[in-house]
């Protein structure tokens, strides 16, 4: 006979390990930002991040003084690198938000200790997403135009074109994902205010915390609060990508004009988010010495969530060819056919299988769910692969026009990759400053999930041994 | 250990959330104002000339028709700005000797044109074409206000866009009878059963509202 705690920790593993306790989780995390000293490999590691915005600055500049010209895409290919960033960066933001809103609603206690620094990379993401829309146009200072104000040009927007939907759609997430974030912070925020030493420090961290003092009624309406952004977040999950994905399928191009394209690419965003959530966090627990608080059961588990989306995103690409082949019109089929084998383009659509349908099958497989090395191995491999869905998606299906004099050949001038590595660059940069400058797990939510958190009864407890929470 | 913030910090805190609101709001609404005031259109503000040249004592004393000087109005885009010749046609003879008329002489002695400063200046991406106007109908006046009453000319429309797509998107207002394109002064209560007749003939002959406001009507 097992007794309760052993099936207890099989159902429910603990998401803390090690002998910690309030005091412990808390001196723990709130040193990373106060009293450790920065350690060697954060300046190297935000250094070289800073170089490369250096790169993104420059190729910016260089835009602002030519011209759009200086990226590649051109006729028929009007469409390409801005774009397929564009929608690699806020594919990568959905994961943060998931584990945010939905895993909250859905009461998975082992979303608190990554939910703080996945929603901080959901920001950051979106913000490299919006640099290519607002900039690709290369007069970013009249961006405003996108909005409905009362102009004196005495017209609105095109409110039936979906680039319009998605100014609604990602202004609304990086809005609500910026509240969300915040409002969970301000508890912790309030906890390295009145540790800090350095008055400047107080002083700010103060200011953010808009006088928090963990009364019960200050409890009370975060909870209420932090409840009502959960379930403004988790419609926008789903809605901002689909709107993502109506940029294609509402043209009535083959390859894009697809109604299998709004889940596909939700379950697409959710798959490359919860990769690059691993390619962060992976480094981060050992750099930062946090096994403790981001436990290998945390990889498994965000490792069996990229394999089931992943699944769906390759049941997407079955779909698609499906669906080209029933659809018996030629252009269709010919679009198929040219992107799997026909076309210039071919190896792209083998490479996106391999990166995105092959690599995970990998996860079915406990030896390779359980090692961080391999999770951070397929991670990156599917980062590529997501990055190669939106190219295999934008460019096979744009080369080939229905008319063939005007097909034509994509090539990528030097500023389409220096753009897109410095919004990488500035991705890095950010992450490493908000791991310095924040509370990178969230210190009162880790401390709910510790025994010395849980209710007892104390006489049920006494006589049988347990803990007596299971299924609570 | 002194308190962090003082206990008025809770009202300044509680303020700015009041203020980001309001002044948020002020400053859209003072936006909305700002970019149709005529300091940034340049609406009504009379413009000075190299000479002191009035329309109110030229056309409205005198009586001289607009196309005298504006020749190309009922022909081409451009109105047409009249060279110096036109102005020696009289003031060869009248005025001849007075001294503020001597920029003329000057230009027509040396051939130097005039450096008139342009009132209405649309932008280059703005395809204005004046003889399409005239010949639908459309006088001089509904844009270019009541000229035979300025004594320095100034521009009596915000020109912007949505004013041009005012009438764009609504014509019919400002058709006129062709008797009166080039009478600035006259009021639409004054029609005559003819005119009238001869106006919703006009109307009835418009472009459709969907092709006066397409984008390449305009920008070409």
């Amino acid at each position: 006979m097992r007794d309760v705690q052993e099936i207890r920790d099989e159902i429910y593993p603990p998401m803390v390990e090690g002998s910690h306790d309030y005091a412990s989780v808390t001196d723990k995390i709130s040193d990373y930002t106060l009293k450790k000293r920065t350690p060697f490999g954060w300046f190297v590691g935000f250094g070289i991040a800073f170089l490369i915005v250096q790169i993104l600055m420059f190729t910016v500049l260089y835009l602002l003084i030519t011209g759009v010209g200086i990226f590649g895409n051109n006729q028929p290919i009007g469409w390409a690198f801005p774009i397929i960033n564009f929608v690699w960066w806020i594919g990568i933001g959905h994961a943060g938000t998931l584990i945010s809103a939905i895993l909250l609603l859905l009461n998975q206690k082992w979303r608190t200790s990554i939910n703080r620094f996945a929603e901080a990379m959901t920001l950051f993401a979106v913000a490299c997403a919006g640099m290519f829309p607002v900039l690709h146009t290369g007069r970013p200072w009249l961006a405003f135009w996108m909005l409905p104000y009362p102009n004196t040009m005495g017209m609105w927007q095109n409110f039936r074109s979906p680039l319009m939907w998605d100014v609604f759609a990602v202004s609304t997430y990086a809005t609500v994902s910026l509240l969300f974030w915040y409002v969970g912070l301000i508890p912790d925020i309030a906890t390295l205010r009145d540790r800090a030493k350095n008055p400047y420090f107080k002083f700010i961290y103060g200011c953010l915390a808009w006088g928090w003092r963990g009364s019960a009624r200050h409890w009370h309406r975060y909870e209420l609060a932090y409840l009502l952004l959960a379930g403004l977040s988790t419609p926008l999950v789903l809605s901002v990508h689909s709107i993502v994905s109506f940029d294609f399928s509402v043209a009535q191009l083959p390859g894009w004009h697809a109604t299998i394209f709004p889940p596909y690419f939700v379950a697409g965003a959710i798959f490359a988010g919860f990769a690059m959530v691993l390619i962060l966090c992976i480094p981060l627990r050992v750099w930062y010495n946090m096994k403790d608080l981001i436990t290998d059961t945390h990889l498994v588990y965000m490792g069996k969530i990229m394999l089931a989306t992943g699944l769906i995103v390759c049941y997407g690409y079955a779909a698609e060819a499906f669906f080209a082949w029933y659809s018996a019109t030629d252009f269709e089929v010919y679009m198929m056919y040219n992107r799997m084998w026909g076309g210039p383009y071919w190896w792209s659509y083998w490479l996106l299988i391999l990166c995105n349908g092959i690599s995970i099958q990998f996860l079915w497989f406990k030896r390779f769910r359980e090692s961080a090395f391999w999770l951070f191995i397929i991670s990156i491999v599917v980062s590529i692969g997501m990055w190669l869905e939106r190219f295999v998606i934008i460019v096979t299906s744009l080369h080939r026009d229905f008319l063939p004099s005007s097909w034509g050949m994509f090539a990528p001038t030097i500023f389409d990759f220096s753009m897109f590595l410095g919004t990488i660059g500035f991705f890095v940069a950010l992450i490493f400053l908000f791991v310095r400058m924040l509370p990178v797990i969230s210190i009162f939510e880790v401390r709910t999930l510790l025994p010395e958190a849980e209710v007892k009864r104390h006489g049920y407890d006494h006589e049988h041994g347990g803990t007596g929470s299971i299924g609570d | 250990m002194a308190q962090l913030f003082h206990r008025g910090a809770n009202n300044i805190a509680k303020a700015s959330l009041v203020l980001a609101v309001v002044l948020g709001g002020l400053a859209f609404f003072a936006y909305t104002y700002i970019a149709r005031s005529s300091y940034l259109t340049g609406r009504y503000v009379e413009k000075q000339q190299p000479v002191q040249f009035s329309h109110r004592h030229h056309v409205g004393d005198d009586g001289i028709d607009c196309r005298y000087c504006h020749t190309s109005v009922e022909t081409a885009a451009s109105a047409g700005i009249p060279p110096t010749q036109t102005c020696m046609n009289c003031h060869g003879e009248l005025y001849a000797d007075q001294e503020y008329l001597e920029p003329i002489r000057a230009s027509f002695r040396d051939n130097k044109p005039i450096k008139w400063e342009r009132v209405h200046d649309l932008p280059g991406f703005a395809y204005f074409n004046h003889s399409i106007h005239v010949a639908k109908g459309v006088g001089c006046a509904s844009c270019h206000g009541d000229v035979a009453n300025m004594a320095a000319v100034y521009q009596e429309n915000t020109l912007q866009m949505e004013w041009c797509l005012s009438c764009h998107r609504d014509p019919k207002p400002n058709i006129r009878p062709k008797s009166e394109i080039y009478n600035t002064s006259w009021d639409s209560k004054d029609i005559t059963p003819e005119q009238q007749k001869e106006v919703d003939e006009k109307i009835s002959k418009l472009r459709s509202k969907e092709l006066l406001t397409s984008c390449s009507t305009c920008h070409r």
